[in-house]
């Protein structure tokens, strides 16, 4: 019985992820009502939730989703006279292109206007079919927290004006840059908290990774969102030889690299490859060039370093950061030596002192060159900033080393 | 169609470097701020420029009791309102477009009025 039951979990986080949006948009046309469609969408995924367990999943889930959330609509209109005259120039024509649909939700979504707590979560839930609980429990937050943040978020969309419309080709490239860093902030909540075999109902990487795919068979001539996709296939094939049978975490010097999925490797590396073909680079497709390095490389050493450094410059000629500048540094230490990284990465410090990578790459550094007590002093701070208890034991773990 | 008011803000750093622009400089500001408000003009309601925050007063009812009156801004010392104007456009995307485009430098807050139903 429990067997059954797990199985059917499964298939509906399938099914909900392909429909939710679908149906969203599908009801948002009809009724031009995002509010109403999203809500409407949520009560019929949670009669499925209720009922498919028991009587097995219906044979064409999506007319069954859409019938059920439209019924939800109709009888909530009906109750709110206000939405009486909607209803009577509410059109039944189905959608020219349903994939235009989706994309117009994923961008109403992800608009700048919203912040980016409220475009994380309304994504999850209109495009993606999360629970409000499944949402709270994937970011620790509280039901009604959640609850809250979506009512808010969808009363600014409808107070606010923002539009249900593909942006204009010129806006296009800000929007889809907007969108992608949503999912690859969803898929690094993901991928940064899964430590050892800790899994949650619904994990949030694969559903971004999910939806980074979705985005890129909407928009088949947009090299980024192949970008970000070969990113997180990189860091999938590389996620389970990051943590020891014990839970700890292992540094990229000391992984398995046999391990490693090569077969997702190839994948994104093909896609590195299609949006190259676009010959319009961009952060995403650089931060994958750059991932994939370090997975087509037999070893550290045996590592292409001097590609990394080029590929940092173009990405800090694209977009500018003190973090990029930082790596760029490491790389530049496996090339030059400690000394030529220790001064670029000491420029830094006012940017950085309060990131702990900065200072325990510093520490590493020092400690290269002979200067313990400096080192020491550097990888204390690290520790002090770090909260993931997983990156902690790591920096603890050093610290003994340099006692000895 | 929907209905915002820009507010025109700036910080006193903001007001500091206008108010050390040259006759020729302020000239010049206000030709471009001119162009924008000729080139908008069909999407704009009524609007002003505001005199400086050193001539504002306020009226504030905090605490319920009687209302107070007191030299100087609500929002003393961050972001001065130093103008506004009514915008009518089909939606956000729209009014953030035109706010894009504005000359006058510091922040544009976009807010929308509330429609009486």
């Amino acid at each position: 019985m429990s067997g059954s039951a797990t199985l059917t979990t499964a298939v509906l986080t399938d099914v909900f992820r392909e429909e939710a949006g679908r149906v969203t948009a599908a009801l948002i046309r009809r009724f031009g009502n995002f509010d109403l469609a999203e809500e409407s969408v949520q009560d019929a995924l949670v009669a499925a939730l209720e009922t498919w367990p028991r009587d097995g999943v219906p044979e064409r889930p999506t007319a069954w989703l859409t019938t059920v959330a439209t019924r939800r609509a109709l009888n909530k209109l009906d109750r709110d006279r206000r939405y009486r005259e909607k209803l009577a120039d509410a059109s039944v024509a189905p959608a020219d292109h349903p994939d235009d649909d989706r994309l117009r939700l994923i961008l109403t979504c992800c608009h700048p206007a919203l912040s980016r707590e409220a475009q994380v979560a309304l994504t999850l839930r209109a495009v993606a079919g999360f629970t409000t609980a499944e949402i709270a429990r994937a970011f620790l937050a509280s039901e009604a927290t959640i609850s809250q943040r979506l009512v808010r978020a969808k009363r600014k969309v409808a107070a606010a004006g923002i539009p249900y419309r593909i942006p204009s080709e010129a806006e296009l490239g800000n929007r889809l840059g907007e969108v992608l860093d949503v999912l690859y902030l969803v898929f690094n909540e993901g991928h940064l908290a899964t430590k050892g075999g800790a899994t949650t109902p619904r994990d949030l990487s694969g559903e971004a990774a999910w939806l980074a795919a979705l985005l890129c068979r909407l928009l088949p001539n947009e090299p980024e969102p192949m970008g970000l996709l070969a990113l997180m296939k990189l860091h999938l094939a590389r996620g389970p030889s990051r943590f020891d049978a014990a839970g700890e975490m292992v540094l990229l010097a000391d992984q398995d690299r046999a391990s490693w999925d090569h077969a997702l490797i190839s994948e994104a590396i093909q896609l590195i490859e299609r949006a190259a073909g676009r010959a319009r680079p961009g952060p995403y497709q650089l931060e994958a060039a750059i991932a994939a390095c370090h997975a087509e490389a037999p070893s550290i050493e045996g590592t292409d370093w001097r590609q990394i450094v080029v590929l940092y410059d173009m990405l800090l000629a694209l977009a500018p950061s003190p973090v990029v500048r930082l790596n760029r540094e490491i790389a530049v230490w496996r090339i030059d030596g400690p000394e030529a990284a220790l001064r670029g990465v000491e420029a830094l410090s006012a940017d950085l002192d309060g990131y702990h990578l900065f200072h325990a790459a510093r520490g590493e550094m020092l400690n290269q060159l002979g200067r313990r007590e400096q080192a020491r002093a550097a990888q204390e701070r690290a520790l002090d900033l770090t909260q993931n208890s997983a990156e902690r034991a790591l920096l603890e773990q050093r610290l003994l080393s340099l006692a000895t | 169609m929907m209905k915002y008011v820009f507010l025109f803000c700036g910080t006193p750093a903001d007001q500091a470097a206008f108010d050390a622009l040259t006759p020729e400089e302020l000239g010049a500001r206000y030709a471009q701020v001119g162009r924008w408000f000729a080139e908008h003009r069909e999407r704009l309601g009524h609007g002003n420029q505001l005199q400086g925050p050193e001539t504002g007063t306020t009226v504030s009812f905090q605490g319920g009791g009687r209302p107070i009156v007191k030299d100087g801004l609500f929002l003393e010392g961050k972001e001065l309102v130093g103008g506004y104007t009514e915008v009518e456009v089909a939606d956000l995307d729209e009014a953030l477009a035109m706010a894009k485009s504005w000359p006058g430098g510091g922040t544009v807050e976009i807010r929308p009025v509330l429609e009486q139903r």
